[in-house]
């Protein structure tokens, strides 16, 4: 038991990350199983993170209350925001949520009560592990659960072939701005808890780098199934602790990795578990990644 | 205000070949190559390694980078691209293996050059002051401005009257088309991918030239601004890529002078937006592909 505690007394902030991003790769998931490609994701996080903090620092809130209103904040952002945004699609629909991150970064720069550049210093350390994987037991149970659900079905057919789904009569832009803003909820959540972690954020830790980072874990891991993205982040959270004796070369090994997985498994590493049922990767859809 | 407008019409054309390689490879192949940026950047160090390694004059370095950028994008076509193309993958999957080649380059170079900035060997980079009564201004950047249109000029030349612009048109109009009728499509591509990343690597000497320094992650603030570019005049149009680049750099030199430093990224950012919002198709798009 011992060995236990110590390992994780020296690896605890690691294994919190690890969750985190476990959660934060699961609301990529959500619009990627859709078939749709957002990067705002990393703005999400700051709104739950910056609200969370500031809730706390000034107005005294309690920890949940505070993670809630932040990750309702970000969710409630995300709702006008997807409104005007899925009007587009593909690639276009990637940059303009992309602008939004931006534009999101600039306004935490710019703005006095964040503390602009320097960012919040002194948050309280007041997430706790059970907090994270609590919740990130419970989003991927509930996701399980909507994933085969009417609405799972919906997003499936959104991602196989919008047109034909819109001549089924499902309501397309209401189906994906469901999953945009329930996205935004988790990412919002997982912003609150991890601010309440590293003890200091500042808007350089939400960039563009960040949300691809998210996507990453998300597609690397696999959109088949909720497990990928959860497994994605682990691995690659953890990877570059695993790696630390390679030291400079640990990206390197990193990015041909992530070449290898999305060359030779473009549907990510989940598939690996189902690869000697080959007729069922073929009855999981024809198309890879998202 | 003379020299602001100057300014911003030297940045305007770095942002333009910049740019104008990125929109090129997107007109024909419509997939995003995230390694531009990178491309960019191995421009300036290729030139650095020239000069400082090599023993080689500014212009020989200039070449040197040409070469070594345009060999750089055949085998980013055929490592990050081509496996991806083979089995129709959508575009999410060839984003994504162009950012894990910028992992692994970006490292590469810092593990050679370490990841701060450094400057070219003394007296390697030309640099001279041009004087019109009292306003004086930076000769190299003059240098750059001509340069940058005669490239332009020489690749709108290739694209609309050369057998091998034609073949790219084709390309992008109907790949199946284009290769029923005979065209040589992956012998297309790969000319696309080296000339789209020479224009980068070009743009990236001149800029590291002109400011003397040069970093692992200079590539980085040029991507959004090359979607904005991209985005305002257009996805995939050349032309309409050259004026969002004068666009864009006319309005970040002009949002300097109104607004505080911490906001010098929004115009861009905001521009962006917007256009996606109001005006997807840009100034100069046609296509309707994708936006709803």
């Amino acid at each position: 038991m011992d060995a236990i505690g110590d390992f994780l007394a020296a690896y605890s902030t690691t294994i919190a990350i690890v969750g985190v991003n476990a959660l934060l790769a699961l609301s990529v998931w959500v619009t990627l199983y859709a078939g749709q490609l957002t990067l705002g994701n990393a703005a999400f996080m700051a709104v739950g993170a910056y609200v969370s903090a500031l809730l706390g620092r000034h107005l005294g809130l309690p920890f949940p209350l505070a993670l809630l209103v932040g990750a309702v904040g970000s969710a409630a952002l995300a709702a006008p925001l997807g409104l005007t945004v899925f009007r587009l699609r593909g690639v276009y629909l990637a940059i303009a949520t992309l602008a939004f991150g931006e534009v999101v970064r600039v306004v935490l720069l710019a703005t006095p009560i964040t503390g602009k550049g320097q960012g919040l210093n002194g948050i309280p350390p007041k997430t706790e592990l059970w907090h994270i994987f609590l919740t990130l037991a419970v989003a991927a149970y509930v996701l399980w659960r909507v994933q085969g659900s009417i609405v799972g079905r919906a997003w499936a057919a959104i991602r196989e072939d919008e047109l034909a789904a819109a001549s089924q009569g499902i309501p397309v832009r209401r189906y994906k701005l469901t999953a945009f803003v329930i996205g935004a909820l988790l990412a919002g959540w997982a912003g609150g808890l991890s601010a309440h972690v590293t003890f200091s954020i500042d808007p350089s830790d939400f960039a563009f780098t960040k949300a691809v980072q998210i996507l990453v874990f998300a597609v690397v891991g696999g959109v088949p199934s909720v497990l990928g993205p959860i497994f994605g982040a682990t691995l690659l959270t953890s990877l570059p602790e695993l790696l630390r004796p390679l030291k400079d070369a640990r990206d390197i090994f990193q990015g041909l990795f992530l070449l290898g997985v999305i060359v030779y498994l473009p549907r990510g590493l989940v598939t690996l578990a189902q690869l000697r049922r080959t007729r069922q990767l073929r009855e999981i859809g024809a198309t890879d990644v998202a | 205000m003379l020299e602001q407008l100057y300014n911003a019409v030297f940045i305007g054309s770095i942002y333009a070949l910049f740019a104008v390689g990125f929109a090129l490879v997107f007109s024909v192949l419509d997939v995003l190559n995230l390694a531009h940026p990178t491309t960019f950047m191995l421009g300036a160090f290729a030139a650095l390694f020239a000069i400082a390694t090599l023993g080689l004059p500014w212009y020989a370095a200039i070449v040197v980078a040409l070469v070594a950028t345009g060999a750089f994008g055949v085998l980013l076509d055929r490592v990050a691209f081509a496996p991806l193309r083979a089995r129709n993958a959508p575009q999410l999957s060839s984003m994504i293996s162009s950012l894990a080649v910028t992992l692994v380059v970006v490292r590469l170079v810092e593990l050679r050059y370490g990841g701060d900035f450094i400057v070219f060997p003394a007296g390697a980079v030309p640099s001279f002051l041009i004087r019109f009564g009292d306003v004086t201004l930076e000769g190299t950047r003059l240098a750059i401005i001509v340069l940058s249109v005669l490239v332009m000029a020489v690749l709108t030349y290739v694209v609309r009257s050369t057998r091998l612009g034609r073949e790219l048109r084709a390309l992008a109009e109907n790949p199946r088309a284009a290769r029923v009728v005979g065209i040589d499509v992956e012998r297309a591509i790969a000319a696309t991918f080296f000339i789209s990343s020479a224009l980068g690597g070009l743009a990236g000497v001149l800029l590291a030239f002109a400011y003397n320094s040069l970093d692992s992650k200079m590539g980085l603030p040029l991507e959004l601004r090359a979607f904005t570019v991209m985005v305002v005049g257009g996805m995939g149009s050349l032309p309409g890529a050259v004026l969002g680049a004068y666009v864009l750099a006319l309005g970040e030199v002009a949002s300097l002078v109104y607004l505080p430093a911490e906001l010098r990224d929004a115009f861009a950012f905001g521009l962006l937006f917007l256009v996606l919002i109001v005006r997807p198709s840009g100034l100069f798009g046609q296509r309707s592909v994708d936006r709803a």
